[in-house]
């Protein structure tokens, strides 16, 4: 009998505790304030300096705090002006010369002008620069063509190029592009990455370690303030949190909505946005060594994976097909004649059979994970069983990411005759520039890990990156993609579509194909 | 006494000397190094050598761990490449939110753990011993992860009774109150499979204990039963439920890496799991370093309280 007592007794201090827990939780979930934007983010951000990082994780932040001289034109990948009010080009394309935007100043109250504009590359590419160690600059490559920076006066400044370089534009648009404060990294150095200062639409308020960022209306911001209060990211690395965080109201974007969670949102409340992007998804065919030296056997494995069922199955419908090497987000470098290979397993096991490969072992190299791979194991798995269902033998071996970078990076030859492979880029030059040419073989120090090598497609990518003239770098494209789709060094597999939710309380909200978020027209009731 | 706190204390150094060798090793065995991590797509073998000359690890291995060893005996963690902050910072930030968790939730076990035992044992064989052993095995046989999630389904997503994740509020006053609504369900998903473990071991502890001369001798006295059980069998029985207890202190602060991840709980397991999948090498280096020295510093701790209470043990 003692013992009831005490268990009453103990029942009690449970029962009020719990009651103290659940009065305190159900205030606490009221719900978020009006014109106050909580994104659910997949990740910390790694810093918030715009030159040191290279995940679209944190360029979702970057790009409301920052601009660039020159930014993508909305819902397309081509450049416009944005801190620079135009620019010209010299005959020779090797010189740039930008007029800036007058008044602009950054949210520290520094002026921009031609001086924080050189003090921002100078600092990125000058190993002797007082402030190269708030570096490292993982993306510097991206204006190696650069020898030599001008300040002709106040809001003017020059560009010149080694030799003439057409992706520089959609460079300067792309992160590190953006243009930090020079004031601010001088006053704090290496510790500029925790509290930025930029031109942009919103600026920095407060950065809680693994619990938010937070940034705010600028309301000196040269186009205008922004409608929202302020935004907040919350980085909330596991997807099934990400997505019970959503259906709790905790937050009011989602980005990267996992595949299987879609049908969550497809009620009154939420809204889901999607986005085709500049992402490729392929199979890097060993054409050096093996059955694909053979262009026959490369198209009939183009022919025998049924792409449609990938993307809609596998990765329920968050994916299209994809025809060749160049996404269509690239709309004007785009060739708009190709179609994707169709699904035709007799096609494909007469090529076999002509080329005499039936019954040929292949290895096979999948990712667990990975920038960019969606599902890979499961794609790996499907392509298989395609494969299997013509004749040819194929053998996964799997990896964690990093360690099947750095087994497919330096090349298949004697390890593999395919490999699963992803891209994302900002310019129709970058993919094909870096993997298909002859000099990017990887002893080369390029992508190319599969060996393809043709002297024409060489020949066009190098003219369409030397010309400045958009229309012609258009056809250079559309004719190197042309013959890479017959050539068949890859199996074009799928274009990613970007997707995010939101709730009935946000409006204006679009994604945009470069995969930036840009949050400057967003409204939340 | 004194003597022997000495040394215990001085057996620890040869095993954190150890530890250090071992993470450091591990962490430069494991395949993929940080330079791919951070370049990903645009690890041409040009740009990964040129951060890994940046981030000193084109160094031998041999001289990279007496570098980092050296730094950090003069309390020189280093800087996470990830996050660019110093490793030291970051850690005890992280570890202050791990001990917010981890110690509620042993604190919740270890009271709930032996209540429960204490009672079952008096009961032995009783309605009330058979409802505390089922739900006991239930417990240790519900992984603490799904726990959680189900524990989000229900009580957040549905009842909205508790935010789904997070220390804080992200708008709203940081007071108890707040700490304790985000706190609850990921301290009970943490302490559910220990409080089953330590009712198990106190409950066999005190049925042991039960049988012994000395509390026929009580009851005969005319002791209360209460005053038999909670005074006289317990205090003998805390000899052998302490070191449980120790060893589940160390379960706890592992575990608590799956619920800091399933309710995005801001500690120093999650910090560990996105340091190793970014490869971020000191960051892991000196979290690991840190938690098994607190690790290493709690058992000692224990052995103490223990020498103290069983004086049976030679000092």
């Amino acid at each position: 009998m003692s013992l009831f007592h005490v268990t009453r007794r103990g029942l009690m201090a449970a029962g009020s505790a719990l009651v103290l827990a659940l009065g305190t939780g159900a205030a606490s979930q009221a719900q978020t304030p009006p014109g106050v934007l909580i994104v659910g983010q997949i990740a910390e951000p790694k810093s918030l300096d715009p030159d040191t990082v290279t995940a679209v994780n944190d360029f979702r932040i970057l790009f409301n705090v920052y601009e660039g001289l020159v930014r993508y034109k909305d819902g397309t990948l081509e450049v416009e002006p944005s801190l620079a009010t135009g620019w010209d080009i010299s005959e020779d394309g090797t010189e740039y010369t930008f007029t800036l935007r007058e008044g602009v100043t950054f949210h520290d109250g520094s002026p921009f002008n031609a001086e924080a504009v050189k003090f921002n590359f100078d600092r990125m590419l000058d190993e002797n620069h007082p402030y190269y160690d708030t570096g490292p600059f993982p993306l510097s490559f991206y204006f190696s063509a650069v020898e030599d920076i001008e300040v002709i006066d106040d809001l003017t400044i020059k560009f010149t190029l080694t030799s003439s370089y057409a992706p520089f534009l959609s460079n300067l648009a792309y992160t590190p592009g953006l243009i930090v404060s020079k004031a601010a990294v001088e006053e704090r150095g290496a510790d500029f990455g925790r509290q930025p200062s930029g031109t942009g639409p919103f600026r920095f308020v407060e950065w809680r370690s693994n619990e938010a960022v937070v940034v705010e209306s600028n309301p000196d911001y040269w186009n205008g303030a922004p409608e929202l209060e302020a935004v907040v990211y919350r980085p909330i690395t596991d997807a099934n949190t990400r997505t019970a965080e959503m259906l709790a109201g905790g937050i009011d974007v989602m980005v990267e909505v996992p595949p299987v969670a879609l049908s969550e949102f497809q009620g009154e409340g939420y809204n889901i946005v999607e986005q085709a992007g500049p992402h490729v998804w392929f199979l890097i065919l060993n054409a050096k060594e093996g059955p694909f030296t053979d262009k026959r056997v490369r198209q009939a494995a183009n022919y025998a994976i049924n792409k449609e069922a990938l993307v809609n199955e596998v990765l329920e419908g968050t994916a299209e097909v994809a025809a060749g090497p160049t996404p269509p987000a690239f709309s004007w470098a785009y060739n708009e004649e190709l179609e994707p290979y169709p699904y035709d397993p007799e096609k494909a096991r007469e090529l076999i059979a002509e080329a005499g490969a039936e019954g040929a072992e292949l290895t096979f190299y999948v990712t667990e994970g990975g920038s960019g791979m969606l599902d890979p194991i499961a794609m790996g798995t499907a392509i298989q069983a395609d494969l299997q269902a013509v004749g040819l033998n194929v053998k996964i071996e799997t990896y964690e990411w990093n360690t099947f970078l750095g087994e497919v990076n330096p090349g298949l030859e004697g390890k593999a005759d395919m490999a699963e492979m992803a891209w994302m880029t900002n310019d129709p030059d970058t993919l094909p520039f870096l993997a298909l040419r002859t000099e990017a073989w990887p002893q080369e120090g390029g992508f190319n890990s599969g060996y393809y090598s043709n002297p024409e497609v060489d020949e066009l990518l190098q003219q369409a990156r030397v010309s400045t003239d958009q229309d012609e770098r258009a056809r250079l494209y559309k004719e190197m993609q042309a013959i890479v789709q017959d050539d068949a060094p890859w199996v074009f597999v799928a274009n990613w579509k970007q997707n995010a939710v939101t709730n009935d309380r946000v409006e204006n909200f679009t994604l945009q194909p470069s995969f930036f978020l840009l949050l400057e027209d967003v409204v939340k009731k | 006494m004194t003597g022997y706190i000495l040394k215990r204390i001085l057996s620890a150094i040869p095993v954190l000397l150890g530890i250090t060798v071992i993470v450091f090793l591990i962490m430069a065995l494991i395949p993929g190094d940080p330079a791919t991590a951070i370049l990903g797509s645009y690890a041409t073998p040009e740009n990964v050598a040129r951060l890994n000359r940046d981030l000193g690890l084109d160094k031998s291995l041999f001289q990279q761990y007496f570098i980092w060893l050296g730094n950090m005996l003069q309390g020189d963690f280093g800087t996470s490449f990830a996050l660019n902050r110093p490793v030291l910072d970051e850690v005890l930030e992280r570890f202050n939110a791990t001990l917010v968790l981890a110690g509620t939730a042993f604190v919740m076990c270890s009271l709930l753990g032996v209540i429960a035992g204490v009672i079952s044992a008096a009961n032995q064989y009783g309605l009330a011993d058979k409802a505390i052993t089922f739900a006991v095995l239930l417990g240790i046989s519900v992984p603490s992860f799904f726990l959680g999630m189900m524990m989000i389904l229900l009580f957040a997503v549905n009842l909205r009774w508790f935010p789904v994740s997070g220390m804080w509020p992200i708008y709203g006053a940081r007071d108890f109150g707040a700490l304790l609504s985000h706190l609850t369900m990921p301290a009970i998903a943490l302490a559910v499979v220990a409080t089953g473990v330590i009712a198990r071991l106190s409950r066999s502890a005190m049925l042991e204990v039960l049988r012994q001369d000395f509390i026929r001798t009580a009851r005969a006295k005319g002791v209360h039963e209460r005053g038999v059980i909670w005074r006289h069998a317990l205090k003998a029985a805390m000899v052998s439920i302490i070191p449980v207890l120790g060893i589940q202190a160390g379960f706890v602060l592992s575990g608590a890496v799956y619920i800091e991840i399933v309710f995005q709980w801001p500690g120093v397991g999650r910090m560990l799991v996105d340091a190793i999948l970014k490869r971020d090498i000191l960051l892991v280096q000196g979290g690991v370093v840190f938690v098994a020295a607190c690790y290493v510093m709690f058992n000692i701790a224990v052995d103490v309280l223990q020498s103290l209470l069983d004086p049976r043990i030679k000092t």
